[in-house]
């Protein structure tokens, strides 16, 4: 499928300037996405997916710059490179909110304790669609309805600690599909939340997503949630993209010795008692700390001296849509 | 069975840990260091705390020293030296040798009133000398000396070293507010003490039991932080007898002024036990059988200690600025005790301030140390919970 | 929420209560009593008391009678607005009282207003661009204002003006318009010479209130509905002022409560260097008299206009707390 990309990002560096030294979040990440489809970002914890999603809506927090890269959004009127936008300008601020959104985490905290329901959700309407507050009103009693929340009259006047945590992510995704964007980022959605709402919330997405055409991003360190919900995924590591491709290809058929271990690492209904759960071993490198050439090297099973903690390896085609950044398929790729 | 022997068995392996062959990495050292070693090497960041430790050192040093530092006997009057302006100190001499000198005075007899007026003479000199003779005194209150920090080569000191000026009878200022510095400073942590006892102690119970005991105790902090404390100290303190003691006046004073001080230490202490009591580690032990006081002592006391020293170093300042308040109204402590508040009291009008403008200088040591204890105590409020 | 109106009054007119034993208790602490006082000065004039007009006095004046008694009729007489006369200037103590009490109040509402008005800017700006030159000059400053005590500005500014401008600044009113009865002229006078003594009494509280701001705001600023916030296309100004600051103003408005007390506590002191015609001046001269009704009554209606100073406070923090409002537990 040669059509562009949505949104590309190619290339980016997000780097944070300590006192003690240079955090290189993201080191060089490239990765699209397509119109309608959902994109996984996977990896552990501080590979560098959120600070991914931060920069592509700009809203990176001081000391974190972007030092490198382009973020293409394909609008209406041609393409954009975010990197170049100024991050608090009127263009930026204009696409934030209405192409893309951005929905994370923590409902708990999330929304401000201070303001209504209604009137946070109507604030994203007043603000790009230029609504005065009744008219807000409405359609914020809609958007609650729309994402499956019972009561929705009642509720638009509510406090969020007046709501349950699936309630409130609901909310969330209600604001953050206010201003009809076309990219929807969700940083980690179901993490907080129990199991049984988790795939309420999922299915919700799902839904969404076929009704309106979104492109969704959708970042985990869940490989469950990854299987069910994406259509291509990006493994990410110590703020590289390691291995990318279409999702049933990667969960078949994984190329990168870190894609594999953590396939490996899910514990599976079907072990016996007392099998242990596969690990990988040792653990995230600290970030003044980086090992030289290939990231992954002093974790890796098929880690061979003399060239993985030499070199970084590149990017390569491996396969229909799929790319390693791997030694190990350096002399067999095209 | 099975269940019991697992648990001995985890308790076997934790056996103690016997260390690395080689130096531990900078992430071992900070698993393995003691609460206290991690909040001191907190502290030691913070440079402008920990220099402001140094000059609060620097001012109990003084405080511990003063009839050392000072040079002329603080109490002795003299009128005839009534309001002489601070000395200029020459570093060099004629012939270019670092020997410093100030200029004498020069008594002159004034036509109208018949008595001796004493003012500057350009042409005496007057060499200073470090550890000179002067006035007799006892070091620490027990060693009689006459050895001073500063003095002069031969000749008195009171004939003609005024560093600071003097004041309306005749008494070397710097001298006196090396004096002052000892009363004030310890008055001050004497006013701590008994906040902090009574803080501990009722926040103590307040967090740890909870209840109704904790709401009466709370209900009544609240009602005493409501009462604009000046005019509580302002009636308690005009209510000391006269004829009472300095020492007698000293003690009541300090028992006034940390009367409204405890309130906040009891609520930082209730605020920690009530954290800690929710703490897992506290329930561990709990379930390990120990004592109350056990708990309370070897567990708990160590989590909060530094959280009780850096309350207690932000609440010295506002003891100082008490004893200042309540001596320079006249209230406080009276003469002929001296302090930094009955200093000030010689400054309190502008027709004072107007002829002798160097009596302002007492408000300078007050100011350097509540600054460098407010310093101080932030920095070891930080180190001690650098996310609290 | 009404059980929190209810709970703050309550707690309100506990404290009430205890500031009037208070203040009573302390008046009584001196040994001998006003006819002592009174003796001890006719005899310094050369008159002398006797034995049955001491008795008779110490009768009229009730000071014969055990000291709950004295204190019930007290109390009994203050609830009907009789507060005494003072023994020292032979008038009621209203009348000995008479605008100070009003202008002590003016005086700390007007130093309360300028800390908020100063401390609040700052705070945000110091949150919002921490590090930068001017948050380490405000930090300091900040520093400043809290070390040095409040009488002592007074009295260094007090100095500066003097040398400087060759004036003596201090009073509320020029000397036309001391005496003269309250006309718009009179009050423009008074704001007038407002800002300085309002100033030096703000100074302390203004400083600890800016780093409450800013600590609270710095905090505010990391949470993720700051995030949230800012992903909708929100202006910087707008996400900040709306949010974080939204959530940092209640430890902000909190201090107000005790601010109050604080500042009232301030002006006694302050105004005694100042020569303001404040409630300050009289309490000191009353107290070294042991003129026991004028003193009662001074520190009984400062204490009760604190608390009610309080309580308001208690319901603007109400109104700002939706929380509270729905009687959430923090």
């Amino acid at each position: 499928m040669a059509e562009t990309p949505i949104l590309a990002v190619q290339g980016l560096k997000t780097y944070y300037h300590q006192d003690e030294g240079v955090v290189r979040a993201v080191d060089g990440a490239s990765f699209a996405l397509r119109a309608g489809r959902t994109l996984g970002i996977v990896g552990e914890s501080g590979c560098g997916k959120s600070v991914s999603a931060r920069s592509i809506l700009r809203i990176v927090e001081r000391p974190g710059r972007i030092e490198a890269g382009s973020i293409v959004l394909q609008r209406a009127g041609g393409a954009v490179d975010l990197a170049r936008l100024d991050a608090e300008g009127r263009e930026m601020r204009a696409i934030r909110g209405a192409e893309i959104a951005l929905i994370f985490q923590e409902p708990m905290t999330s929304l401000s304790a201070y303001y209504t329901v209604g009137n946070q959700i109507g604030e994203i309407i007043r603000l790009h669609k230029g609504v005065h507050k009744a008219a807000a009103r409405k359609r914020a009693i809609e958007l609650l309805a729309m994402v499956g929340i019972p009561r929705p009259e009642r509720r638009v006047d509510e406090y969020p600690f007046q709501l349950s945590g699936g309630l409130r992510q609901r909310v969330m995704i209600a604001m953050a599909l206010a201003a009809e964007p076309r990219i929807l980022i969700a940083d980690e959605p179901t993490t907080a939340l129990d199991v049984t709402t988790q795939a309420q919330i999922l299915d919700l997405l799902r839904g969404l997503q076929k009704q309106r055409g979104l492109a969704i991003i959708l970042i985990t360190h869940d490989m469950g949630v990854i299987a069910e919900m994406a259509d291509d995924v990006v493994v990410m590591y110590l703020g590289r993209v390691i291995e990318c491709g279409p999702v049933d290809a990667i969960f078949h058929a994984p190329k990168h010795p870190y894609t594999k271990a953590l396939l490996r690492s899910i514990p599976s209904i079907l072990a016996r008692p007392r099998d242990k759960l596969a690990t990988i071993s040792g653990s995230i490198p600290h970030p003044y700390d980086r090992p030289t050439g290939c990231p992954y090297h002093p974790r890796c099973a098929d880690f061979m001296p003399g060239r993985c903690d030499v070199a970084m390896p590149a990017m390569r085609a491996a396969g229909a849509d799929r790319e390693v950044s791997c030694f190990l398929y350096e002399e067999v790729g095209a | 069975m099975r269940a019991t022997s697992a648990i001995s068995g985890i308790f076997a392996r934790l056996a103690p840990w016997r260390g690395v062959a080689a130096a531990p990495s900078a992430e071992e050292r900070i698993a393995f260091a003691t609460q206290f070693q991690l909040t001191w090497w907190r502290f030691r960041k913070h440079r402008l705390a920990v220099w402001s430790g140094v000059i609060v050192a620097l001012f109990y040093l003084v405080a511990i020293f003063a009839d050392f530092i000072a040079y002329t006997d603080p109490h002795a009057t003299d009128a005839r030296r009534s309001y002489i302006p601070p000395q200029a100190i020459h570093i060099f001499d004629a012939d270019g040798s670092v020997s410093p000198w100030v200029h004498g005075l020069k008594g002159k007899r004034d036509l109208k009133t018949f008595k001796i007026v004493y003012s500057v003479d350009p042409e005496s000199k007057l060499y200073l000398r470090f550890f000179a003779e002067g006035y007799r005194y006892d070091l620490f209150g027990l060693i009689p000396t006459t050895t001073h920090l500063i003095g002069v080569a031969d000749g008195n000191a009171e004939d003609g070293l005024y560093l600071l000026g003097t004041d309306l009878l005749g008494r070397d200022l710097w001298s006196r507010i090396a004096v002052a510095t000892r009363i004030s400073l310890f008055i001050g942590l004497a006013g701590v003490m008994v906040s902090l006892f009574l803080g501990v102690l009722l926040g103590g119970i307040s967090g740890l039991y909870g209840g109704t005991i904790d709401t009466l105790i709370q209900r009544l902090i609240e009602v005493i932080r409501s009462i604009p404390t000046i005019p509580l100290w302002m009636g308690l303190a005009a209510a000391l007898p006269n004829d009472w003691t300095t020492t007698q006046i000293y003690f009541a004073i300090t028992v006034i002024i940390s009367f409204i001080g405890w309130t906040d230490l009891a609520r930082v202490v209730r605020g920690r036990f009530l954290a800690l009591r929710g703490e897992d580690f506290v329930t561990a032990a709990e379930l390990a059988g120990a004592s109350r006081m056990r708990i309370i002592f070897r567990h708990m006391l160590p989590s909060f200690l530094s959280h009780i020293i850096a309350a207690t170093s932000l609440a010295l300042p506002a003891m100082i600025i008490s004893e200042t308040s309540l001596s320079f109204l006249g209230l406080g402590l009276r003469p002929p005790a001296i302090s930094w508040g009955i200093l000030l009291q010689d400054a309190q009008n502008i027709q004072t301030l107007g002829i002798a403008p160097w009596l302002l200088v007492s408000a300078v040591p007050v100011i350097v140390i509540i600054l460098a204890f407010n310093f101080l105590g932030d920095g070891l409020r930080d180190a001690a919970d650098p996310y609290g | 929420m009404i059980a929190y109106i209810v709970r703050r009054l309550l707690l309100a007119i506990v404290t009430i209560w205890a500031i009037s034993v208070l203040s009573f208790v302390i008046i009584q602490l001196p040994p001998g009593d006003f006819v002592d006082a009174y003796i001890s000065r006719m005899s310094a004039n050369g008159s002398a008391v006797s034995a049955e007009e001491a008795q008779s006095l110490r009768r009229l004046y009730g000071l014969d009678r055990p000291i709950y008694v004295q204190y019930a009729k007290w109390m009994g007489r203050v609830a009907e607005g009789n507060f005494g006369d003072s023994m020292e200037w032979q008038r009621p103590v209203t009348e000995v009282i008479g605008d100070r009490l009003w202008l002590t109040m003016v005086v700390s509402i007007a130093a309360i207003i300028l800390t908020w008005g100063i401390a609040l800017p700052i705070g945000i700006y110091s949150a919002v661009r921490q590090y930068s030159i001017g948050d380490y000059i405000f930090t300091f400053l900040g520093f400043l204002g809290i070390a040095i005590p409040n009488f002592l500005l007074a009295l260094i500014i007090m100095y500066f003006s003097f040398k400087l401008f060759g004036t003596s600044i201090g009073g509320l009113f020029s000397a036309e318009y001391q005496l003269a009865p309250w006309s718009f002229a009179k009050l423009g006078d008074m704001l007038a010479h407002l800002p300085l003594p309002a100033f030096i009494l703000a100074v302390a509280g203004t400083a600890q209130l800016i780093r409450i701001m800013r600590a609270n705001l710095l905090d505010e600023l990391r949470k993720p509905y700051v995030v949230t916030a800012r992903a909708k296309g929100l202006t910087e100004m707008r996400v900040i002022m709306k949010y974080p600051v939204r959530a940092a103003l209640n430890p902000f408005a909190s201090s107000l409560a005790y601010l109050f007390p604080y500042v009232v506590s301030g002006s006694i002191i302050v105004s005694l260097v100042l020569s303001l015609p404040t409630v300050g001046p009289l309490l000191l001269t009353s107290l070294i008299a042991q003129d026991m009704f004028l003193a009662g009554t001074i520190v009984l209606m400062l204490g009760v206009m604190t608390v009610i100073g309080t309580f308001l406070s208690d319901l603007v923090l109400m109104w700002i707390d939706p929380r509270i409002r729905f009687q959430v537990d923090e």
